[in-house]
């Protein structure tokens, strides 16, 4: 490790803010030469955001920049990368169609006077770059032929090329495999030992363990703690990018548990999550807490037909059921509601009433003419039951709150009269008024009978909602608990336990729920 | 995106998927040379590569502002401008002057087309369109809806300058064509394109100037449509207002023919020059087998579909 004490970059005070919301407020961290710094934190947490501000995307509305010693402002990414500042994208910043030489030096290709480029030169520079990191593929290759880890090799290459003093990664190891991931780290310690200061962004704590110096946490916009590696665990890192966030009241269903409706038996998908077994019954509210990559939504959406299992079996009402499609899942009696609404819950170009009877068009139509009138009548029950504002049946979803856009996902799916919701993340980027409302709702379709699934990274929320909840982690579930059980600290617990715990440990199944 | 191609495809096999085209120029050539004894003439060759030169033209820019992830619609008007002013103006400022004010005309133009695409943030369909009418209507106008005609016919001349039996029209082509491939291959401006083309955010991040960028592939392309209206106006000593009608549509249809993308990224000069001279062929093989019009058209329209179904498949097979 050659890291040293003097900081080459130092952050003061960045604060950004967007319509509505503090995205990052007055943020100060530094990151030393030689050194492998940790940014983590939740999503929405401001990694992103702060990266941005770094890389010159966007321009902080206050603090300042301190790079080798001077204030300097990042007007865009091209000062960035001329001041030596390097960023990797998650999503890599190439031109497929292109070379791996031409790549490297995009948009700053070697010329002469006329704009004719020297690619002899281009070839040369290229070749020592790729040299200097060992890469066995050439400078002539086409970026789109490589595979995905040797595409982020040619970025990294940008490195070598422009003499980068600051190197980015965000989340670099998401679609790598672990051989590719190994190759990765060993370049990441290459880069350390010239001397460059990396900025790590990941909520992967054994990458973060194995590979950085110290780690700052971001919470809500705002940096909870640097600290150094080596004197903390995954439990303390945890803990400071979870929290603890204002008690809010939660309304929690006052129903009496019927028979069972869906029972979940050895579900497995591979690379996605392994063996999960749980069931939930009439009038249940079942919470699914994990952290962002746990694999909660990757089992809903198995159940729910949207992804195929490798393996496991469905009761559904008692009886054995076939894995369904989506279709089938909605004539049984499913919903599922996503957690990217936007993408996958609305039409956003549409009317509140026409997203309304969206998924049940044949119950609404008469030999495929509309009945509109029978629409509107649904939709005002809706309207009216979950209280959304809008100005009229016909108003753009996409000029609604978020809160009330969430409103009318959830009766899309309720005026199919489900047996089983299933809510992915329900409350995510809305106002804390609709947040409530949407509380509330879940304790009244509890209440009338409905079994309700509840994902959710809000730990208060989970609680506060829920009769029992499940802890994931790492497409596992890592504890089940219960009345007194259901605790914070159980979580919290259950959660990074198993994500410092080594491989062998975590084979085994969930930790038992502690009273 | 996954690791490597597969092994199964040898590096030859591999080429000639990427240049299928030439394949499919070489079948067609094959089979109108054993349908008709007047095909593979030396005479009529000369001709298909002169009728072919026009749409090459506007071929030529067409794919530079093609791999750029845009479209121009307006080549058609814009070369029938250029040939009214080559010709209308002649009377009153000399010939080369004319000329000269048709291409700029034609540069103008498409330096409009460029700016308003770059700075206003429509897109190039809808700018081009307007272009498309807009500059028709001034043809209109310009020649009071009447063709023109040359007074001095010795500008009819100029162009039947023959090596061999390629004429000047044709070489000029594959002048520019091969001029533009060195630009595409070997220039700053040539990687800019594919660049902007193929990852407009990356080549934003990595400082290039695309508003700039495309006005410059805007203003090739006017220009190089006004260039393919003058020497149409030399080779027929008129000005027609309805000259160049549709061909903006040949035009693309002859770029996407020769497998350059429609949405930007990838594309080549070589390329082009293989689906223009496939869509001339096709044109005068059927005319010499006397096909009717009308199921001329609709030859080629379903060999366009045919030949970007086996364009779909290829790249599915090399992706």
């Amino acid at each position: 490790m050659t890291m040293t004490d003097d900081p080459i970059l130092t952050l003061s005070g960045i604060t950004k803010t967007f319509p509505g919301v503090v995205a990052l407020d007055k943020v100060s961290f530094d990151v030393r030469r030689g050194e492998v710094h940790a940014l983590v934190g939740e999503n929405g947490a401001g990694k992103s955001t702060l990266m941005k501000v770094l890389a010159g995307l966007y321009h902080p509305d206050a603090g300042e920049i301190v790079y080798r010693g001077v204030p300097v402002r990042i007007d865009n990414p091209l000062a960035a990368r001329e001041k030596g500042i390097l960023l990797i994208h998650q999503e890599l910043s190439l031109s497929p169609e292109l070379s791996v030489a031409e790549n490297i030096y995009l948009g700053a290709w070697p010329t002469n006077a006329l704009g004719v480029l020297n690619k002899r030169k281009l070839r040369r520079d290229a070749q020592a770059a790729l040299s200097a990191l060992g890469c066995t593929f050439g400078p002539d290759d086409r970026v789109g032929a490589l595979s995905v880890a040797l595409q982020q090799m040619v970025e990294i290459a940008r490195s070598q090329a422009f003499s980068a003093n600051v190197v980015i990664f965000d989340e670099p190891t998401a679609s790598l495999t672990d051989t590719e991931k190994d190759q990765l780290f060993t370049t990441i310690r290459a880069l350390q030992e010239q001397g460059v200061a990396i900025v790590y962004i990941s909520h992967k704590m054994d990458e973060i363990f194995e590979l950085t110096d110290r780690i700052t946490v971001l919470r809500d916009g705002v940096v909870q703690g640097t600290v150094t590696t080596a004197e903390t665990d995954a439990t303390g890192v945890t803990r400071m990018m979870i929290g603890r966030t204002l008690e809010a009241y939660f309304h929690k269903a006052d129903s009496t548990f019927g028979d069972e409706v869906l029972r979940v038996e050895g579900l497995s998908l591979a690379g996605q999550f392994e063996d999960v077994n749980f069931s939930v019954r009439q009038g249940e509210v079942l919470g699914f807490y994990g952290l962002v990559g746990a694999g909660r939504s990757q089992v809903v959406e198995t159940i729910f037909g949207i992804r195929k299992a490798d393996r496991g079996t469905l009761h559904w009402k008692g009886e054995d059921i076939a894995l369904p499609t989506p279709r089938q899942a909605i004539d049984l009696g499913m919903a599922l509601v996503p957690e990217s609404r936007k993408e996958q819950g609305l039409v956003l170009m549409m009317g509140g009433q026409d997203n309304t009877t969206l998924p049940h068009l044949k119950s609404y139509a008469r030999a495929t003419v509309m009945d509109r009138g029978r629409e509107r009548a649904t939709y005002e029950k809706y309207r009216d039951a979950l209280s959304i504002k809008t100005t009229g049946p016909d108003q753009e979803v996409s000029k609604l709150s978020g809160g009330n856009q969430q409103k009318f996902v959830l009766a899309k799916w309720l005026c199919a009269g489900p047996r089983l919701i299933i809510l992915d993340e329900p409350t995510r980027g809305i106002d804390v008024g609709s947040k409530s409302a949407i509380h509330q709702l879940i304790a009244r379709l509890a209440e009338e009978g409905l079994a309700v699934i509840v994902i959710s990274s809000e730990m208060p929320e989970v609680l506060g909602v829920s009769h029992r909840v499940l802890a994931m982690a790492e497409g596992r579930l890592v504890g089940e608990f219960e009345g007194a059980a259901m605790t914070e600290e159980n979580l919290i617990d259950a959660v990074s336990h198993h994500l410092a715990a080594p491989a062998e440990e975590q084979n085994r199944p969930g930790l038992p729920a502690r009273a | 995106m996954n690791a490597t191609t597969s092994p199964t495809l040898t590096p030859i096999v591999k080429l000639l998927m990427r240049n299928h085209i030439w394949v499919f120029l070489a079948l067609t050539i094959v089979v109108f040379s054993s349908a008709s004894p007047y095909f593979l003439t030396v005479n009529n060759l000369g001709n298909v590569l002169t009728q072919a030169a026009f749409i090459g033209i506007l071929a030529i820019g067409m794919t530079m502002v093609m791999i750029d992830g845009e479209i121009d619609l307006s080549v058609g008007a814009i070369l029938a401008l250029a040939s009214a002013l080559a010709i209308g103006l002649q009377d009153h400022i000399g010939i080369w002057p004319a000329v000269f004010a048709g291409f700029l005309s034609g540069a103008a133009l498409g330096f409009l087309n460029g700016t308003l695409v770059a700075l206003s943030g429509m897109h190039s369909f809808i700018v081009t369109l307007g272009g498309l009418i807009g500059i028709r209507g001034l043809v209109f106008i310009y020649t009071g809806e009447d063709a023109l005609m040359v007074s001095d016919f010795s500008y009819t001349d100029y162009p039947e300058i023959y090596l061999g039996p390629v004429s000047l029209t044709a070489m000029i082509f594959f002048g520019l064509a091969l001029f533009f491939q060195w630009v595409l291959s070997s220039t700053r401006h040539g990687r800019e394109t594919y660049a902007v083309g193929d990852n407009i955010e990356a080549a934003h991040d990595a400082g290039i100037n695309i508003k700039r960028h495309k006005i410059i592939n805007f203003t090739l392309c006017g220009a190089l449509a006004a260039v393919a209206g003058i020497l149409l106006s030399m080779r027929l000593g008129t000005a027609e207002p309805n000259a160049g009608k549709v061909w903006e549509l040949w035009t693309i249809i002859a770029v996407v023919l020769g497998g350059t993308r429609l949405k930007g990224g990838y594309g080549s000069l070589w390329m082009t020059i293989g689906g223009v001279l496939t869509l001339a062929v096709l044109r005068n093989g059927l005319r010499l087998l006397n096909t009717p019009n009308y199921v001329e058209l609709m030859v080629m329209g379903s060999v366009l579909i045919l030949a970007l179904f086996i364009d779909k498949l290829l790249s599915r097979r090399e992706a």
